[in-house]
């Protein structure tokens, strides 16, 4: 029997933690406790209206069993199409402008001015929220589905050129330099090097994005921006729990068909 | 790719005549249905507002510039509280997703062809819906306030955070699974030896990651009266006091600056 | 003392990999199963201790018969069984011991399991296995870190803690060198001797079977084949098992291959 062996017999066994040390991780156990308490202090929930609620919220669940399509179907009907001709339209405009706001973020093929700008453009439209740069497109605009377009675009264009610029950092570079050595002008290595390693990507990601412009045209309606989410926002305010469960209805139905399509398409192009 | 000969030449092209005018017509397509699309937007907008907007925009510019830097006292609740609104309701929602995770994936669910529909179905649906409209919904149930914030992103971030997670159950390594089986260890101890294990740094990166998305959305709930600094910023644009709005919104790029910043660190630590 | 009778399995895809498969083994025997891939080895093995469910016959581990027990019972039977595989299957992002103790956890309750506190005694045997195999200064790497000799160290004190009666070893050195192969096939035989085991080495290296076990049996289409000793396995045995090919420079250069290193070490 080795000595080694003779040392840990006997002994107890714990398993090595994460943080081998021991205050930190006391101090950080401890500080996490602290946090969740005096968060939840001063949440102050105001348990006798939550109460009230649940009624409420059994009306609404119910509701979604007997969903009222037609009593508010022209509001319905016409906010849901103006959400999808927001969508097509600023998915269109946006994935337009995002392709040579992505050529020029990315910094293997761009000259270090327009690499900064264009990463300039970006960080901007990632920081901002949709529906903050909405509030202040329709303070500028005026209401109406302009400023919801608008909005939608400018995400788009913060969403896509990102990742469009990381998928051609890191693209292989030997495809692209065969190119460039047969003689090819700029334009050409792009449509030649670097379009068709890319771009199975690029409509994934451009389809995944017409996803998300949906589910983010529902929400433009409560500042102004159209689309159905006016109509939501009327419904909830005057507790038409029917007619809101059939506009929440078509939301998921229509995000769950885009799913379906996107992931056909997803899986046709790769 | 046909090749066709023509006059003697062998000319190349990259389709058929047909394959072309299917794209060609195609295009036509897209084309119409952009161009209603544009209509349509057009039409529904005042375009006398449209050409006056550069002139609003530096009125607006001219009022918001310097910002209200005093007003910053008045923020430190409303900051304190979306932080946590965010935090309270990424813990509540991972709490939640990991059970529907692990009925949702192929791989565990105990019925695929009954439990599992119903764990996708609640993914599908909580996703689908943006926390400001589960907010508003939870607003009218429970009255305004902090707490329909913390509920609204949690019920967002579950379809969020238990699709990532079941995906990521479902590209576990079977065979670590089939040796903790073969010792004979029971159902749930398969689970916490062969599975958990090889889910937690993914759980871990999801975690990290939908609360930096929550701190981002959590800023805006306050629009609807679900608490936090967003509540800061509606009263502020309903009365058009544009300094403090320009405060805000500072304040609210600096938080998701620096919740990425975070994020980034933790995931970086943690992978 | 396990006793196969009519094992049969077939694949909803209509494969059958195992046609009515007929074995005993006596205790404290290691008999090495060869064969073509796709011969059904893996399959016989899975289906022993069921992680592939036989589809007819019967399996017999002493006098309990296995097949159509219910989930405790075989829970109980497994823990008889240790299993040893080919990629190691280690749980990676656990430590070394915890994938040892991992062996016992058909014996613990799911919170001890959970919390990491097993007995005394486990830990202790844990700890007098790992120095047997060389691996007690490893004991709290965790298993990523271990090169592909050491981890299956580990795999080989996973199934031993189990203090089972019989080895189910399934491609043990398909994924290692020469050398460690050769390190690998010792010790699990010498731990055999040592603990009186019986086990079933599922394993496409002639040679290397030859060298270690006493009994060799040889799969083809999912039928039993060869069952003999390692000597009785002739070119013309080999060529039933495999197909056509030379096969005398095979045995032959194994031979002196085997002797070189034996004589090296």
């Amino acid at each position: 029997m080795s000595t080694e062996l003779e040392a840990v017999l006997g002994k107890t066994w714990k398993r090595p933690p994460f943080i081998s040390n021991q205050l930190l991780r006391r101090g950080l156990a401890l500080a996490f406790v602290a946090y969740l308490i005096a968060a939840y202090l001063t949440i102050d929930i105001n348990w006798s209206r939550v109460y009230e609620g649940l009624d409420r919220g059994a009306q609404f669940a119910l509701a979604f069993t007997n969903p009222d399509f037609t009593s508010r179907a022209s509001d319905i009907w016409g906010g849901l199409l103006e959400s999808v001709i927001i969508t097509v339209a600023a998915s269109v405009v946006g994935i337009l402008i995002s392709i040579p706001i992505g050529l020029g973020a990315a910094r293997n093929i761009a000259p270090l001015p327009v690499y900064l700008i264009c990463r300039g453009i970006v960080a901007i439209s990632r920081a901002l929220q949709e529906i903050i740069v909405a509030i202040l497109l329709v303070a500028i605009f005026g209401f109406g589905p302009l400023a919801g377009f608008l909005t939608l675009s400018f995400a788009t264009i913060g969403f896509l050129s990102k990742l469009l610029a990381e998928d051609i950092e890191s693209m292989d570079r030997v495809q692209a330099e065969a190119i460039k050595a047969s003689g090819a002008r700029w334009a050409q290595w792009i449509n030649y090097g670097v379009q068709p390693q890319v771009m199975p990507r690029l409509v994934g990601l451009s389809i995944y994005r017409v996803d998300i412009n949906f589910r983010e045209s529902a929400i433009l309606g409560l500042v102004g921006a159209g689309g159905i989410g006016a109509t939501l926002n009327t419904a909830f305010d005057r507790y038409e729990y029917d007619t809101a469960a059939a506009i929440l209805i078509l939301i998921i139905v229509v995000v769950m068909a885009l799913e379906y399509i996107s992931g056909i398409v997803r899986a046709r192009v790769q | 790719m046909p090749v066709i000969e023509k006059n003697g030449d062998t000319i190349w092209h990259r389709r058929t005549t047909k394959q072309s005018l299917a794209h060609s017509a195609m295009w036509l397509v897209g084309l119409a249905i952009f161009a209603y699309c544009w209509q349509q937007i057009s039409n529904a907008t005042t375009w006398f507002f449209v050409w006056d907007a550069p002139r609003i925009a530096s009125d607006i510019w001219t009022r918001a510039t310097p910002p209200k830097w005093e007003y910053i006292s008045q923020l430190g609740r409303p900051i304190w509280d979306t932080l946590n609104i965010a935090t309270l309701g990424t813990l509540i929602a991972l709490c939640l997703a990991v059970p529907v995770a692990f009925l949702a994936a192929r791989n565990t669910t105990p019925s695929a062809l009954f439990i599992r529909p119903v764990a996708l179905l609640i993914i599908v649906s909580t996703r689908s819906i943006n926390s400001l409209i589960w907010a508003l919904l939870l607003i009218a149930i429970i009255g305004p306030g902090v707490f329909a914030g913390v509920v609204a992103i949690a019920i967002r971030s579950i379809g969020f955070c238990a699709k990532l997670l079941y995906e990521a159950i479902e590209e576990i390594d079977e065979v670590q699974v089939e040796a903790i089986t073969a010792t004979g260890a029971s159902r749930w101890q398969v689970m916490a030896y062969g599975i958990v294990p090889q889910i937690l740094p993914a759980f871990a990166g999801i975690a990290v990651f939908r609360w930096d998305i929550n701190i981002r959305e959590s800023t805006v709930l306050g629009l609807v009266g679900a608490g936090g600094i967003g509540l800061q910023l509606s009263a502020s644009l309903n009365v058009l006091a544009w300094p403090q709005v320009s405060l805000i919104l500072l304040v609210i790029l600096a938080a998701v600056v620096i919740s990425e910043w975070v994020s980034a660190k933790v995931r970086g630590a943690i992978i | 003392m396990l006793k196969l009778k009519k094992l049969v399995k077939t694949y909803r895809t209509g494969d059958q990999a195992l046609k009515s498969i007929e074995l005993e083994v006596p205790e404290g025997q290691v008999l090495a199963l060869i064969g073509p891939s796709g011969a059904g080895k893996s399959t016989l093995i899975r289906c022993i201790n069921r992680l592939v469910e036989p589809t007819s016959g019967e399996v017999w581990l002493g006098d309990i018969e296995l097949t159509h027990l219910k989930s405790s019972g075989l829970r109980r039977a497994r823990r008889e069984m240790g299993m040893i595989f080919q990629e190691y299957a280690l749980v990676e992002r656990l430590t070394v011991m915890e994938n040892v103790l991992s062996g016992r956890l058909g014996y613990v309750g799911f919170w001890r399991s959970l919390t990491r506190r097993f007995p005394q005694s486990d830990v202790d045997e844990a700890f007098r296995l790992l120095d047997r195999v060389g691996l007690l200064a490893m004991a709290d790497k965790r298993a990523d870190e271990l090169s592909g000799g050491q981890r299956q160290r580990v795999g080989i004190c996973r199934a031993l803690i189990q203090n089972p009666k019989l080895l189910l070893v399934d491609e043990p050195t398909a994924s290692l060198d020469p050398k460690t192969s050769r390190q690998i096939m010792r010790l699990i035989c010498e731990l055999c001797t040592e603990r009186g085991l019986a086990a079933i080495i599922n394993i496409h290296d002639v040679a290397l079977a030859q060298m270690f076990v006493q009994r060799v049996v040889g799969l083809r289409f999912g039928a039993v084949e060869f069952d003999g000793p390692p000597e009785a396995l002739t070119p013309d045995v080999l060529t039933t098992i495999y197909g056509e090919e030379d096969w005398e420079a095979t045995i032959k250069k194994v031979d002196d291959d085997g002797n070189e290193i034996e004589a090296a070490e």
